[in-house]
């Protein structure tokens, strides 16, 4: 187990620049999960931890080690990899112990981790098939196997779910954060998908065009998101953002282009003048019959909780509502808004106004 | 034929054409049929006229007669046919390791990022799409025993006093056969085996330097194993090919010097036209049946697909 740091660190593709200075901070044993759109940088972050990939500036540090130079089989690290990766030509227990065999470990100690890896992840009686003979799911546990074995200092896994149907991703989440809350080994994980981010990280790092964005624990990202990018990546269905200003007359009132004056929670005035972006949570509308009367554009029915898509200020707001609703697309609710949990940005710059 | 226009399977009442026509098998008997006739055409009766004039005296001009196995056993006591079936083994040997050895290492250099990548894999080819009897007449130039261009550098170089005799003493000339049929052979090898390469994905290699491999351990434990079925496949084919060579050894030695470079297809084809017995040259051919057999076996049991390249359900 170690600590991981990416001091301004840079890459670029020839002239083509893909990380633009990246400063991440990874404590012992945490579970770190790098997140953003696909293009952003993140695999190739992973990729340079891993040393597949040459840094073209910064610095890396495992366990306070420089890596820059080291190759691959020096770092001490396992990679789980997006298409698995095995061996196609060996069998599970083969796979697994691949490491140790190129180590020359003795063969007690190789089938003692094996069974122990193989017992965690539900392998035991898969041992002597060949990942063809293995569905999705079992290829993606013998990917892990093969790297619980090596027993290394960081984990680093590349989109390891994307190829697995939905509900056995969900089944495998929980899996893997069981496993890290077990061994306790350092991970850096990488996804699109911001709901496994939210779900598994102790901390987040979200990523836009080779830069980092915000770094920080789900909830504080859901809550406090720096700017516009991580407000609308972070949280399903997406957060609200309403075009528009302030009232010249009265900077406790936002006025959305269509003149639908919306609450804040205190005036800003040195806001005045501004476009401003309005962003509001689904979650923190709520029905009331005194509040806005808008008309209803999508009714989405989940059973537990109703989403509801109305034309608002200006531009289609996603509502979501624990209690059941009876209405039809055309018909008119109306909705309240709680200021307290409404957000405000700049939107030239996208950053987010003190509260 | 206007029943033809009746295409519905319902209407009992269809003549025989059209229900011929709509069965199965008969399609596609008939669609086998070209095929079957061209490979009957060109590949059975040659083949099996071949082994039937191995049992007979033909000489050109002059039908033979029936003679049992007499060319056989003539063949068996023949020094020279003995000697072309050692200069066969040994020439399809050394150069068959040697266009494996030269052929994978080759390939895997063009697997590498090499600037002008598609260009050197061109050029690569040239050898194996120049028409053999055009190499070989080149070789047959600079294998000449007074104006050879490599005896020529040697001498200006001074490591050597007069010009080498390659194709005039037995051993040089064996030696610069087999270079010959290298030099030719080595693209098929190295393309196809390329071709293998590439299949092989990338993350194999990454997850294989992650758990530790050097880089002599990937081939050995990743490359090597994944490429095996494409090594048998392209080594059963250079393999026939050597064996049954024929133009090279035509144009540059034809057979010489005293039979040192005679292959059993060249010694075929030396005693069937120009020697004029028919039956003995089909005997000796049909000698080669054997071993390309025995290859064609080695193949098929090495190309079954092993265990780990067979899908799921068990």
């Amino acid at each position: 187990m170690a600590t991981v740091q990416f001091a301004e660190v840079k890459k670029s593709f020839g002239a083509f620049p893909v990380i633009k200075g990246v400063n991440i901070d990874i404590e012992d044993g945490e579970f770190v999960i790098l997140v953003g759109p696909s293009g952003c940088g993140k695999s190739t972050l992973l990729r340079m931890l891993a040393g597949l990939e040459h840094i073209s500036g910064g610095e890396i540090r495992i366990g306070g080690r420089i890596v820059n130079t080291l190759p691959p089989k020096d770092r001490d690290i396992a990679m789980v990899f997006q298409n698995y990766a095995l061996y196609p030509h060996m069998t599970v227990a083969k796979n697994m112990a691949f490491s140790l065999m190129l180590n020359s470990a003795p063969q007690a100690e190789i089938d003692k981790r094996v069974n122990y890896a193989a017992g965690i992840l539900g392998l035991s009686n898969l041992l002597d098939r060949y990942p063809r003979q293995l569905s999705g799911g079992q290829r993606q546990r013998v990917a892990m196997g093969r790297a619980i074995v090596r027993d290394p200092q960081v984990f680093l896994f590349d989109e390891p779910l994307s190829n697995l149907d939905a509900k056995l991703r969900v089944a495998m989440r929980a899996e893997i954060k069981e496993l890290h809350h077990r061994l306790k080994t350092t991970t850096v994980y990488v996804t699109h998908d911001q709901i496994e981010a939210m779900t598994m990280a102790d901390k987040i790092v979200v990523m836009h065009d080779g830069r980092v964005e915000q770094i920080g624990t789900p909830l504080d990202l859901y809550d406090n998101p720096n700017n516009l990018f991580v407000a609308g990546f972070i949280g399903s269905p997406a957060m609200n953002m309403i075009k528009g200003r302030l009232d010249a007359d009265n900077p406790q009132v936002f006025v959305a282009a269509d003149g639908t004056r919306l609450p804040l929670a205190r005036p800003y005035p040195q806001a005045v003048g501004k476009n401003l972006v309005y962003g509001l949570r689904p979650e923190y509308i709520r029905l009331d019959g005194t509040g806005y009367r808008v008309d209803v554009v999508v009714i989405e029915p989940t059973g537990y909780e109703t989403q509801i898509v109305v034309n608002f200020g200006g531009s289609e707001v996603t509502c979501v509502f624990r209690e059941r609703v009876d209405v039809r697309p055309g018909e008119a609710i109306t909705i309240a808004i709680d200021p307290a949990n409404v957000h405000l940005f700049d939107a030239e710059g996208g950053q987010r106004l003190a509260r | 034929m206007t029943s033809i226009t009746n295409t519905d399977p319902a209407v009992p009442e269809r003549s025989l054409w059209s229900r011929l026509i709509g069965h199965r098998d008969v399609l596609g008997f008939l669609f086998m049929l070209p095929a079957a006739v061209f490979l009957l055409c060109f590949l059975t009766y040659p083949l099996g006229l071949g082994v039937w004039l191995g049992f007979t005296d033909t000489k050109i001009g002059r039908d033979g007669i029936f003679i049992g196995l007499e060319n056989y056993q003539f063949l068996l006591s023949d020094q020279v046919f003995w000697l072309s079936v050692f200069n066969t083994v040994l020439y399809t040997t050394v150069a068959s390791i040697l266009k494996f050895a030269l052929g994978l290492w080759l390939a895997l250099l063009l697997n590498q990022h090499l600037p002008f990548k598609s260009f050197f894999r061109a050029i690569v080819l040239l050898p194996w799409v120049v028409p053999t009897v055009l190499s070989a007449l080149a070789f047959w130039w600079i294998y000449d025993s007074q104006f050879s261009i490599v005896s020529w550098s040697l001498m200006k170089m001074g490591v050597i006093g007069s010009p080498i005799n390659f194709l005039g003493d037995p051993n040089t000339a064996r030696a610069s056969v087999i270079a010959a049929n290298v030099w030719r052979g080595i693209p098929f090898v190295a393309i196809s085996l390329l071709a293998g390469l590439q299949t092989i994905p990338a993350s194999l290699q990454e997850a294989a330097s992650l758990d530790g491999a050097s880089s002599w351990q990937r081939f050995r434990y990743v490359t090597l194993p994944m490429l095996t079925p494409i090594i048998a496949v392209v080594m059963t084919f250079s393999v026939l090919f050597t064996f049954t060579d024929f133009q090279l050894i035509y144009v540059l030695t034809k057979g010489g010097p005293v039979n040192a470079t005679h292959l059993m297809a060249t010694l075929s084809f030396q005693r069937a036209i120009p020697g004029g017995q028919l039956g003995e040259g089909a005997a000796i051919a049909v000698a080669m049946i054997p071993f390309l057999l025995a290859a064609i076996m080695f193949s098929f049991f090495g190309l079954q697909r092993r265990k780990w390249q067979q899908g799921g359900g068990d």
